[in-house]
């Protein structure tokens, strides 16, 4: 009995064409990263750090704004301890006369500028947290892996660690091709990627799962076309109001959180699309078949339903 | 009958919510920058100064909140945070050295709710910036630290091969050990180059004075604090940050220095007793009474100056060995430590102890302080201060070993909880490689500007609004249901970050946002499954029914799946990556109660249990 509002898309029919344009998106990733590399942030790299004593309290923004169109990147401009002195961080590797400049710059606005000290300062995050995080990523899909074998099967914990490292490279890329920058609010972003990817890829799955078990027909594609379009009215309204958000974010948020936007927005539509198409379609050369899920002797009820 | 709680079930939901509440309402009322005024010689100020700095705020177009006068101290509360500074200097100039100025961050929540200890969460570095220290760390003793712990392995190596040998001495980058005769000294020397191949070795003098002189190359001078600035480094970070979600900025600054910044901090002694403590703990044996002098060393108590002990020079264990510590209570109240040793620290420990049941065990309280002296040069009169370091150590206690030790075993000896707490924070956290020092402490203003504040507040808000709106459209009736259980959601989610004291960024609140917009997902679910049932022909309380029913196992598989991800990520992740987890799972929880209980409850409220012939969903 098929529900007569429900639209019939035919996914299955279009996967050959779906997992090229997953194959160019990856391979376009992975070069982007290789050859062009990350872009990343002050919180990543470090840089200098400048403090200035002004003769009187001057405006942050019109610095912020003036040593950004003089090319600075990352500017952070903060009064310190006085309103009459301020603190500069630069993301620029650090030399004795970056110093000298910046405050000449900020002297040729006419304001009476000194020059109090100017260092290197190292990055904000430390080695522990690259090598403490990555391991913990794989350990934790590792888990997942586990968790999605025993609660569906091991074909399912494939299609989804698949789609997981899919979207993730994806991101990962559209940071490196667009050179944007990566810093540690870009990364949150990505763990957040994970686990919108995740709940989206186990609630198709849930759904692919139950077509398989009480549907009559014994054609796969069909069966997933049916889950997939079942959950499809879900799926637009879940990444709908995630994209709603996302999109106030981008528009009006400001510097501070656009590249956070940035990477959620490109996360949850890859991520949409990997559900349907990596984790779902990749069943199908993995050979998914019903009585990889119905076990022989429990669910009495539903085995009757495999008849012919 | 279909559809109904039972009574307990919308009980505890309301006591969830109400406390949810009690502790999210501090946000309401956030801190509100001040200014607090003194007078210098410890009598109360005038009144009419008071008035003449409010005058002069007020010409300078600041808005000022509030006067409060507390204990003799006058409190100007003002309402926007730029004017801080500003009103400081202008107060401070009017004042002149009649009066110390500070800037502080006044407590603006109702006492009622002080009173369940519910407090605001603080704002990032970001929004409204915070206190920043300047740290130095010590290089030289990082050396001779180093240097110690090679001379205790070294003594080691050279009793295993029963190679006499006289006196071990440190020096700033060298060290040397003092042998009984030239060919004890050559084969220490063989002996010792293949396993420390750092040094490089001289010998020196003959027969009965042959020494053997190890001093560090530079490249591992280099190394050598390079490391010190590193470990201290993650220390730091352990510590300031322990559950990620205090959003410090802890970073080096040339070569020898870390700027540790720390949103929101009013206690600043509070914070540099965190930041600078340099505890650690030394695990010794007592020295027997046929022990050689110059292998023991005489120390005292912490709690009575006039007991002391000779111990064994050589250390078992130090604080570094710990992998995890907690405080707690002995059977008698008394504070205690626990503690957890890594493996190597309990091969160690087990070692020492099997063979020497029956003797005394140390534990060693050390901690690196200094003294600073201002010193006048007499040719120019300049003023420089000299800081002077020192090393306290003292005895917190010394017990028989009853049995051999393992892997954890306990403290005792502290002079109170607040010491225990802090011991086991710093034993967690890892020990500093090398002791640091204060040089600078200032107050610090928010990273971002006035203007990139506003407009992310004003995005979030917006997307917060298209979310709601978002969910009356599509659901109508549910929809309101949805919404209802969404601000729930948000009330308990600000509820628990502040009781973990978590620190409120920009980034955050988007973050917040969204954990909001993927949250209404269960609800979806649950909605679109009752849409379908009624599409399949069932009455509408079996809709209902069905709808929560059937969408509950991926409402719960998802979630779980999502969960693990973020509970590995908590226990192995340190720092930013460690707080998004923390932030991650309580998003889960609360959405989870509100979306599955919450929602069904209201549900269950309006349709459960009468005739209804449709739903507006």
């Amino acid at each position: 009995m098929k529900p007569l509002s429900h639209l019939q898309i035919d996914f299955m029919g279009r996967r050959k064409f779906a997992y090229i344009v997953s194959a160019v998106m990856l391979i376009a990733s992975i070069a982007a990263i290789i050859i062009l590399k990350l872009n990343f942030g002050l919180d990543f790299t470090g840089g200098t750090l400048i403090e200035v004593r002004y003769g009187a309290a001057p405006s942050l923004d019109a610095i912020r704004v003036l040593l950004e169109e003089s090319g600075f990147q990352d500017v952070s401009v903060q009064t310190f301890g006085a309103s009459t002195e301020v603190l500069i961080r630069l993301q620029q590797a650090f030399d004795a006369d970056v110093g000298g400049e910046v405050v000449n710059l900020l002297r040729s606005s006419g304001d009476s500028v000194n020059l109090v000290r100017s260092e290197f300062v190292g990055s904000q995050v430390g080695d522990q947290l690259r090598d403490q995080s990555g391991l913990g990523l794989l350990v934790a899909l590792g888990v997942v892996m586990v968790y999605v074998a025993f609660r569906f099967q091991y074909k399912f914990a494939i299609g989804a660690l698949l789609a997981l490292m899919h979207d993730v490279i994806i991101v990962v890329g559209v940071f490196a091709l667009f050179q944007l920058d990566f810093d540690l609010t870009v990364l949150a972003a990505i763990l957040a990627v994970i686990g919108y990817s995740l709940n989206d890829t186990i609630v198709v799955y849930d759904r692919v799962r139950e077509s398989i078990r009480t549907s009559r027909i014994d054609d796969m594609p069909q069966i997933f076309n049916e889950a997939i379009n079942a959950t499809l009215s879900r799926t637009l309204a879940t990444s709908g109001t995630t994209l709603l958000v996302l999109l106030a974010l981008l528009l009006l948020g400001g510097d501070m959180i656009e590249n956070f936007a940035i990477a959620l927005l490109v996360g949850i539509v890859v991520g949409t699309f990997s559900s349907i198409y990596i984790a779902a379609a990749l069943l199908l050369p993995l050979k998914l078949s019903r009585e990889d899920l119905i076990p022989t002797k429990k669910e009495l009820d539903e085995e009757e339903e495999e008849l012919p | 009958m279909l559809n109904r709680y039972p009574l307990w079930k919308y009980l505890l939901i309301l006591v969830v919510l109400v406390v949810g509440l009690i502790y999210s309402l501090p946000n309401l009322f956030p801190e509100d920058p001040a200014i607090q005024i003194s007078s210098a010689q410890g009598d109360s100020l005038d009144e009419r100064q008071i008035e003449r700095v409010e005058t002069a705020l007020i010409e300078n177009d600041i808005d000022v909140k509030a006067l409060e006068k507390e204990n003799g101290q006058w409190l100007i509360r003002l309402r926007h945070d730029d004017d801080q500074l500003n009103a400081r200097d202008i107060a401070a100039d009017l004042l002149g050295n009649d009066a110390t100025v500070a800037l502080n961050l006044a407590e603006a929540t109702p006492e009622w709710l002080q009173a369940f200890s519910a407090s605001p969460m603080t704002l990032g570095l970001d929004l409204r910036g915070g206190v920043h220290f300047l740290l130095e760390v010590d290089m030289d003793a990082a050396l001779t630290q180093r240097l110690e712990v090679n001379a205790s392995a070294m003594r080691e190596l050279l009793r295993g091969e029963r190679i006499r040998y006289r006196n071990t001495e440190v020096e700033e980058r060298s060290l040397s050990i003092d042998f009984a005769s030239a060919e004890d000294r050559d084969t220490a020397r063989s002996l010792i180059s293949r396993d420390f191949p750092d040094f490089e070795y001289s010998s020196e003098g003959d027969g009965r004075a042959s020494s053997l002189v190890m001093t560090l190359s530079d490249q591992s001078v280099n190394e050598i604090q390079d490391y010190a600035i590193n470990q201290n480094l993650t220390t730091l970070r352990n510590r300031v940050n322990e559950l990620g979600v205090a959003e410090p900025m802890v970073q080096r600054q040339g070569p020898n220095q870390i700027v540790v910044e720390l949103p929101g901090i009013q206690d600043t002694v509070a914070a540099k007793r965190i930041v600078g403590a340099t505890a650690n703990l030394e695990f010794r044996l007592e020295a027997r009474p046929d022990t050689p002098e110059n292998e023991t060393e005489t120390l005292t108590f912490r709690n009575e100056p006039a007991r002391t002990a000779e111990l064994m020079r050589d250390v078992i264990i130090t604080g570094d060995s710990v992998s995890s510590a907690s405080n707690s209570f002995d059977e008698n109240g008394r504070p205690q430590v626990n503690i957890d040793l890594d493996g190597t620290g309990g091969t160690l420990m087990n070692r020492a102890t099997r063979t020497n049941i029956g003797r005394n065990m140390a534990v060693l309280f050390i901690e690196h302080k200094s003294e600073d002296t201002v010193v006048t040069d007499p040719e120019t009169g300049e003023e420089t201060i000299e800081r002077e370091p020192y090393v306290e150590r003292g005895l917190i206690s010394l017990a028989t070993i009853q049995s051999a030790l393992g892997n954890s075993f306990r403290i005792t000896g502290l002079d109170s909880p607040t010491e225990a707490a802090e011991l086991a924070l710093l034993l967690r956290s890892g020990s500093l490689a090398a002791p640091i020092y204060f040089v600078q402490e200032r107050t610090i203003g928010p990273s971002l500007g006035a203007e990139n504040i506003e407009r992310g507040l004003l995005s979030v808000q917006i997307g917060l609004l298209l979310v709601v709106l978002f969910m009356l459209v599509r659901y109508k009736v549910f929809g309101v249901f949805a919404n209802i259980a969404l601000a729930l959601n948000l009330t308990l989610l600000v509820a628990v970050m502040s009781m973990l004291g978590a620190t409120l960024t920009l980034p955050g609140i988007a973050g917040i946002v969204l954990t909001l917009g993927m949250a209404v997902d269960a609800n979806v679910l649950i909605f679109e499954r009752i849409r379908e049932e009624l599409r399949n022909g069932m009455s509408v309380q079996q809709a209902i029914q069905a709808g929560y029913e059937r969408a509950f196992t991926s409402i719960v598989d998802a979630n779980i799946t999502t969960l693990l991800v973020a509970v590995i990520l908590f226990s192995i992740g340190t720092g930013p990556v460690k707080g998004f987890a923390v932030t991650l799972s309580i998003g889960i929880l609360t959405s989870l109660f509100t979306a599955l209980m919450v929602t069904r409850a209201m549900v269950n409220l309006v349709y459960g249990s009468k005739p209804v012939k449709k739903l507006w969903i």
